[in-house]
């Protein structure tokens, strides 16, 4: 069952599938490296419910979930 | 003069690199146009001198951000000699995916590998011969931090200056490489420089690149149809950042080796081995069940409590209390109000131990004192205007914006601290929420709080957010955070006028921040509208600040307010004691204000006040010209009452302030409605001239700097006049509701595309039915 990233729990991971959404936003996330394949945890939420914060390729990286709401992810095999 | 442009992801020791490098030659300004910090400076050390350009920090080449924009046009169009890709070795990934797009210029790169050491620390290694040899351009390892290998690296991008080369991109190795050659042929017909990196940036679908390529944009897109996938489809935007990380994982992780996880001993584990160290028993055998690998970085174990989700706001706020406190208190550890300490000593009379900005601050208004006295003792013997000209027009001008200075060096260098650490990227992941509904992030957050302090060091603060509207918005909004020069006009009419009630001044706050809530709504669906701006941030690692580029950035503000304090601020404080001492016979009128042009200026304008409520009666003048006074410093406008009301009530000159201010208000006979419209006006009318300079030096000099002007004058004027006019005639707020209601109906209706305003404005509108007739 695919997920969506603003659906994660603290603590779960997975494997980006696709990066919907348009414009600024898309190619933001495209560029923090945010892409198909990547391997994304997702940390914490931040005290008042949003933003969140994920570990992307190895750095800390805090979007909102509006955001996370264009990365569609999957499951992780390897994990 | 040879150019070096130094590239680089934001964090990644850029900053420090070019202290490092340049020195004391360097010069900030801004770019054309955009408020985005420029840098440039010399490095003197390579036979020749070399001009170093510090572009900001940017992630990618894409179209979207004004910072990317500007690296993007100065690498194509001034062409730097080299480009130097600083690299941070502690985040290859990221870093190596703006390198890919730098080396598709036709620009020498060379790379600066750096934070080696806290790579090290982590127990990893980079093997840097691997990555020249893998990204064909020379690779330098520094450290930025200790000025090691700087030179070096130098020296080889010294080498690499006029070398022939030609754009490189990993595009050529996939599946689109055919698609690219196309592309890039086109390109070199038209002979333009770096044809790889258009070709590229055209197959990505770049806005800015389909502009200026329209007429190849058909053939293009009939190459692109050709190499079309399954996966991506006709999503080439996704499909080249796609290609990029995957090629940084295949060929460049092999230059990284991983250290082992750490193994750490558990605190029971520690405990357990001191004791056997003690009793020089042997360890005991079982101490490996008290091992455990260490994934937690240093930041992850901070940030485990900093941005906890229950302590994270309480920290938040402990930490601003104490930034104020030690900045603005005068009574540092409660000492006076607890138990009585009072401190006699030097400048400092019945007061608590004060902190480290009041104490600066205090120091600071000695020597100016005495140096005022010094030269006014000095010119007693020359005409009374020259002394008046010296002491009380420019001293008393300049040396009041400067008092200041302090407290707003020592707010700024705890905001430096708070930004280099890495903590303000945290309390914006805390705070964001509650901003965003006003069209702000939670990176507004620090500037506006900073406010309630000054505004000047507030704007300054700004420089750290990252979208142009955003910043002008948080600027707009800094000025009706009340900060410290403004309490003592809310207190001042409070204990005259309303008998000292706290409430008030609490009210004149809490005003000024519904002013702001209200005014960042309006202008987020008129001015400012448009797409929430991506809040995609990285938190970067905790690390201490460093002393040297602390100094360095706290010490090109202070210069910044010093010059300021000098230039504009002592013209305008001129021009004001000049108008307000002298008659329009040009007679010194040696503090008879009553008849000065200042006070006919006053009158002539004093209609335009009318609807305000302060404007009324034969002293409205009185009002309008604190107002003005209040410009030099907020603390004027309490001064200028007084003195005004000293004169006006007949008093006799040894009265103090509050009966001073409290007879005024009473010969003037204006009432409470428009005592409290006068206090907001101070509050949101144009700040003064410092925060008006920091305002003017962080928007430009162009349309947007006039229009914080206007927004200032006319919110102050619109909302004192609701004041007035709801607080006298009570249902007169029907008609103000009505007409808010008609207004954010228009406006709505209008964001929703339902309602259009007459195309081209009331001038075309009145051209048109002229040539009806």
């Amino acid at each position: 069952m695919d997920k969506i990233l603003s659906q994660y729990r603290s603590g779960e991971s997975g494997i980006v599938k696709q990066v919907s959404g348009a414009g600024a936003i898309r190619r933001r996330l495209l560029d923090m490296g945010v892409t198909p394949g990547a391997r994304i945890t997702m940390r914490k939420v931040a005290p008042l419910g949003d933003p969140i914060e994920v570990t992307v390729r190895g750095y800390e990286l805090t979007l909102r979930k509006a955001e996370a709401d264009c990365v569609v992810m999957k499951e992780d095999n390897n994990a | 003069m040879l150019k070096f442009a130094l590239a680089g992801n934001p964090n990644c020791g850029k900053t420090t690199l070019f202290n490092a490098l340049t020195g004391s030659t360097a010069y900030v300004g801004n770019w054309a146009g955009v408020t985005v910090e420029k840098r440039e400076g010399k490095y003197r050390k390579l036979g020749e001198d070399v001009q170093i350009v510090d572009l900001p920090g940017i992630y990618s080449l894409s179209p979207y951000t004004p910072e990317e924009v500007i690296s993007r046009n100065y690498l194509l169009q001034d062409k730097p000699d080299v480009i130097i890709n600083i690299v941070d070795a502690t985040n290859l990934e990221r870093n190596l995916y703006l390198t890919l797009q730098l080396i598709e210029t036709d620009i020498p790169v060379v790379i600066a590998l750096n934070m080696m050491d806290a790579l090290k620390k982590r127990g990893d290694a980079i093997d840097a011969d691997m990555l020249s040899q893998r990204l064909g351009i020379p690779v330098s390892q520094i450290s930025a931090l200790r000025g090691d290998g700087i030179h070096e690296l130098m020296k080889t991008a010294y080498a690499e200056v006029g070398k022939e080369r030609k754009g490189v991109s990993v595009l050529s190795e996939s599946a689109l490489a055919g698609a690219v050659d196309k592309v890039k042929a086109l390109f070199e017909d038209r002979e333009v420089s770096s044809p790889l990196f258009h070709a590229v940036k055209l197959i990505e679908g770049d806005e800015l690149e389909l502009e200026n390529a329209a007429d190849i944009i058909e053939a293009v897109d009939a190459i692109k149809k050709e190499s079309e996938d399954e996966d991506f489809g006709s999503d080439w935007e996704a499909r080249v950042a796609d290609i990029r990380y995957r090629h940084i994982t295949d060929k460049f992780s092999e230059c990284i080796t991983k250290g082992e996880c750490k193994e750490r001993l558990s605190f029971r584990g520690k405990l357990k081995v001191l004791r056997a160290k003690i009793t020089r028993r042997p360890i005991p055998a079982d101490i490996d069940k008290y091992k455990y690998n260490d994934t937690l970085t240093v930041s992850d174990k901070i940030d485990r409590v900093l941005t906890s989700r229950i302590l994270g706001i309480p920290i938040f706020l402990v930490i601003m209390f104490f930034v104020f406190h030690f900045t603005f208190s005068e009574d540092l550890f409660y000492m006076n109000a607890l138990y009585g300490v009072n401190i006699n000593w030097w400048v400092f009379e019945d007061c608590g131990i004060p902190s480290l900005g009041v104490f600066l601050q205090s120091a600071l208004g000695w020597c100016t004192d005495s140096l005022t006295d010094v030269v006014a003792g000095a010119l007693s013997s020359s005409a009374p205007w020259v002394g008046s000209l010296i002491c009380d027009g420019l001293f008393a001008g300049v040396f009041g914006v400067l008092s200041f200075l302090p407290q707003i060096a020592l707010l700024f260098v705890f905001l430096s601290i708070l930004e280099d650490s890495g903590y303000m990227a945290r309390a914006a992941f805390i705070m964001d929420r509650a901003f965003r509904r006003f069209g702000l992030s939670g990176k507004s957050f620090m500037p506006l709080l900073m406010g309630f302090g000054c505004s000047v060091p507030a704007m300054m603060a700004t420089r750290t957010l990252e979208h142009e509207k955003e910043r002008k918005m948080t600027i707009y909004m800094t000025p009706w955070f009340s900060c410290s020069a403004k309490m003592p006009i809310y207190s001042a009419i409070a204990a005259a006028v309303f008998g000292g009630n706290d409430l008030a001044v609490y009210g004149m706050y809490l005003l000024g921040i519904a002013c702001a809530i209200l005014g960042s709504l309006l202008l987020r669906h008129t001015a400012f509208k448009g797409e929430t701006a991506p809040f995609i941030m990285e938190l970067p690692a905790y690390h201490l600040p460093q002393f040297r580029s602390l100094s360095l950035h706290v010490w090109d503000k202070v210069k910044k307010f010093i010059i300021r304090a000098g230039t504009i601020i002592a013209a305008s404080t001129i021009v004001i004691w000049f108008l307000s001492n002298f008659n329009w016979g040009y007679t010194y009128l040696d503090g008879n204000i009553e008849e000065s042009i200042l006070h006919d200026l006053g009158s002539i304008v004093s209609w335009i006040f009318y609807p305000l409520g302060f404007g009324l009666g034969k002293y409205g003048w009185v009002f309008i010209v604190a107002a003005l006074t209040g410009l030099i410093a907020k603390e004027e406008v309490v001064s200028t009452l007084a003195v005004l009301g000293t004169a006006i009530g007949n008093l006799s000159g040894g009265v103090g302030e509050e009966e001073a201010i409290a007879a005024l208000f009473q010969t003037a006979g204006i009432g409470n409605a428009a005592v409290v419209a006068f206090m907001a006006f101070n509050l949101l009318a144009i700040p003064c001239f410092a925060a008006v300079g920091a305002a003017r030096s962080e928007l430009g000099k162009g349309k947007s700097f006039k229009g914080a002007l206007l927004w200032w004058i006319l919110s102050a004027y619109v909302v004192s006049m609701i004041i007035f006019l709801v607080g006298s005639w009570w249902w007169t707020c029907f008609i103000f509701l009505a007409i808010i209601a008609a207004a954010v109906t228009i406006i709505v209706l209008h964001n929703k595309g339902k309602f259009n305003f007459p195309q081209g404005g009331i001038r075309q509108l009145l051209r048109r039915k002229k040539e009806k007739t």
